[in-house]
């Protein structure tokens, strides 16, 4: 597959293994950003491969895990009203409530259709306009464009019964909070090179003169985060806190300008909460106020609804790169994909799921 | 005044009607247009409660498979095809040469009969193309909106034609495990036309009687220690539970086990693992490690070795192109596309 298996070549991938080997002098501590980046290195193993100098930490990319429980339970009072089609990506139906999930809500009759496009749910408006439609618009600076999308084409068709539920999140503050705490230990970041195809690299620049701290926008293949990796520890060894691109068959340093005009119009920057972490401030998006109608929260008045998350897992810590999923003493006994306790275990891209999946010792059978 | 009979006429209805299961005419004509007219032969002609025939041989394996699925026409077949391959492909696993089956219908009210036929037509094809009968079945209708167009369940009695058991007790150590086919296109194409995805290439669903390549293995004097068809879960789930079953090890290297390029971009968009995709043609295969290259050669060139059987606690180990190990295990439901 292009694109694909020329990044997977065993030959080249140890090519690089021997550069970067060659580069390292001093231990480092490296955080990759994206839960699909955490799962890439999990599912080919390239964290045993690496130099011993250097420890990867896994950041709050998944927007699944970091999507506070009270959104969930938001959505799921939503769903469960009798007029609404609730339209969700697949992979946040499983994820639990406080007390149940999309998928128990719709064997319950609930309306829960899943999508592959938030313009799918704008056609559910279309063709059924004695329902509400709702869409649950989850996720980072990747998916936001097509959430925007459907709220401006809803608009333009005058579908008055469209709505989303927005829990958008950003990856530059989530940087900035994870730097600015004082126990942090990340000396270099990956960043993520899907989100930097929207929004471009150029708020990473303050960050990393701030911070002194490298920051490479890095792919999801194999290669791509060896290289991403070896760019960041040349940078480290050198003393230098840059910004570098690995991922330049994607990303330009301006990002895709249309997308990013687009999210200006219909989204503004607001605090968000994040699960395992907490608040932080302007971390999100909201629907701005031209198009504050398209709000579910406020049309359905489940705003209100606040729920706190119970303390039995380390996420919190896991998201800001101190502590690993195998070093929880829950994980894989209490907290399994089935039943998770926290944020990095709910979803597939989580840290925690990701080393339930590939990183358990062999030779175990999975316990039922 | 002319007198006109209050009942609807007798010719057959566009539209599978509620009356069309309650036992009267309309029932009647369903099943001699319809059902009768595909599943001609002597033994559903006597139109008894039961087929009454010998037993073909001394050992016969019989199972049992139920189909629903949505679209009722995808690309590569349609759920009538589907039902007889799923359950000739169970008895195929067990070595035994498909020849009696019994079809269960259960027809949602509103069912255009034209796509029934169609239904029916690739049911009796399917059979013929192993040499299988439909001999007796049983229909009931349900309200509109209490079914999904149609549900089949299929029951198949064959004769056991290997001449060692095949099955999960009879695999060992250091046995190889060979698969029949690239994996993961029947459901990779249902979903693609259930949910309207399109990519550049049509994919077909793989939806086949496996037989004719088993009976060639048995033919050809392959020991058969197991097969397994592959079915929901795919090629993952199948080999999972037989590591289960036997408390040994299964590993396979990722490289080796086939995937279409259509099939693996397809996973690679949606984050779908191809392991855990549904097939409808295919099997693995569990031999010795002296026969694998004879067992190759007659299952042909789609067919591959994917890994052996090792002494262990009953788990699958995939091994990666880089070498690193990971237990596989099974997803908690159907795998659901994620977000990115």
């Amino acid at each position: 597959m292009k694109y694909v298996d020329e990044f997977r070549d065993p030959k080249l991938i140890r090519k690089q293994l021997a550069l970067l080997e060659a580069q390292v002098k001093q231990p480092w501590t490296i955080m990759e950003i994206c839960g699909g980046q955490t799962h890439a290195i999990a599912r080919f193993g390239l964290d045993e491969l690496l130099p011993e100098q250097i420890t990867l930490v896994h950041g709050p990319g998944c927007p699944v895990c970091v999507t506070p429980l009270e959104i969930i339970d938001q959505a799921l009072a939503v769903a469960a009203l009798p007029h609404v089609i609730f339209c969700s990506f697949g992979d946040m139906a499983r994820v639990p409530g406080s007390h149940t999930d999309l998928l128990s809500v719709k064997a319950d009759g609930a309306d829960v259709r899943l999508v592959y496009s938030p313009l799918d749910a704008v056609n559910l408006a279309a063709e059924n306009p004695d329902k509400e439609v709702v869409f649950f618009a989850v996720g980072f600076e990747t998916t936001a464009p097509a959430a925007a999308m459907a709220v401006e084409t809803a608009k333009q068709k005058g579908l008055h019964n469209f709505s989303l539920l927005v829990s958008h999140v950003l990856v530059p503050p989530a940087m900035e909070a994870i730097l600015s705490d004082p126990d942090n230990l990340v000396q270099g970041f990956l960043a993520a090179g899907h989100v930097c195809t929207v929004t471009g690299y150029q708020d990473y620049y303050p960050i990393a003169a701030e911070y002194r701290c490298p920051i490479v926008v890095t792919g999801f293949e194999p290669l791509d985060i060896l290289r991403g990796i070896t760019q960041c520890v040349q940078h480290l060894e050198a003393g230098k806190a840059e910004v570098t691109c690995q991922y330049s068959r994607s990303v330009r340093p301006e990002g895709n300008p249309t997308a990013r005009a687009l999210l200006n119009r219909v989204f503004t920057t607001i605090d968000r909460k994040w699960r395992g972490i907490g608040t932080i401030p302007q971390s999100g998006w909201g629907l701005s106020d031209a198009y504050i109608d398209f709000d579910a929260a406020v049309r359905f008045d489940v705003g209100r609804l606040k729920v706190e998350e119970p303390s039995a897992c380390i996420s919190g810590q896991i998201l800001r790169g101190r502590r690993k999923p195998n070093q929880c003493p829950e994980f894989g006994k209490t907290c399994t994909p089935d039943h998770p306790l926290g944020a990095t275990m709910v979803s597939s891209e989580g840290a925690c799921a990701a080393y339930w999946l590939y990183k358990r010792p062999l030779h175990t059978a999975e316990v039922t | 005044m002319q007198l006109t009979c209050p009942l609807p006429n007798e010719t057959l209805q566009e539209k599978v009607l509620l009356s069309m299961g309650g036992g009267g005419r309309h029932m009647a004509r369903l099943l001699s247009d319809v059902f009768f007219k595909h599943f001609d032969n002597e033994h559903a002609q006597r139109r008894h409660d039961s087929a009454v025939f010998r037993a073909p041989g001394k050992k016969v394996a019989f199972t049992c498979d139920g189909h629903v699925v949505r679209p009722m026409f995808f690309p590569g077949g349609n759920i009538g095809s589907l039902c007889i391959h799923g359950t000739v492909n169970d008895l195929a696993c067990a070595g035994a040469r498909p020849r009696y089956l019994s079809a269960g219908f259960i027809l949602e009210e509103g069912l255009s009969i034209d796509e029934l036929d169609r239904v029916c037509a690739s049911m009796r094809r399917a059979a013929d193309e192993v040499g299988a009968q439909i001999v007796t079945g049983d229909t009931k209708v349900v309200e509109r909106g209490k079914g999904d167009g149609i549900f089949i369940t299929v029951t198949g009695l064959g004769d056991v034609i290997a001449p060692k058991p095949v099955g999960p007790e009879r695999i060992r150590e250091e046995d190889v495990i060979l698969v029949s086919g690239d994996i993961g296109r029947h459901g990779i194409a249902i979903m693609a036309k259930r949910e309207g995805l399109s990519f550049e290439t049509e994919l077909k669903s793989d939806s086949a009687a496996v037989w004719p390549t088993v009976e060639a293995l048995i033919r050809g004097g392959i020991d058969l220690h197991c097969l397994r068809d592959l079915t929901r879960g795919g090629l993952g789930a199948a080999l999972i539970e037989l590591a289960q079953t036997r408390n040994l090890t299964f590993e396979v290297e990722e490289s080796a086990i086939p995937v279409d390029p259509a099939v693996a971009g397809a996973c690679e968009i949606l984050g779908l693992e191809p392991l855990f995709v549904a097939c409808e043609g295919r099997f693995a295969a569990i031999v010795s490690k002296e026969q694998q290259e004879e067992a190759l050669e007659i299952m042909g060139p789609d067919a591959s070795c994917i890994g052996s059987i090792v002494a262990g606690e009953g788990c699958l180990i995939a091994k990666g192109a880089l070498g690193n190990k990971r237990t596989v295990i099974l997803p908690s439901g159907e795998q659901l596309p994620r977000i990115c």
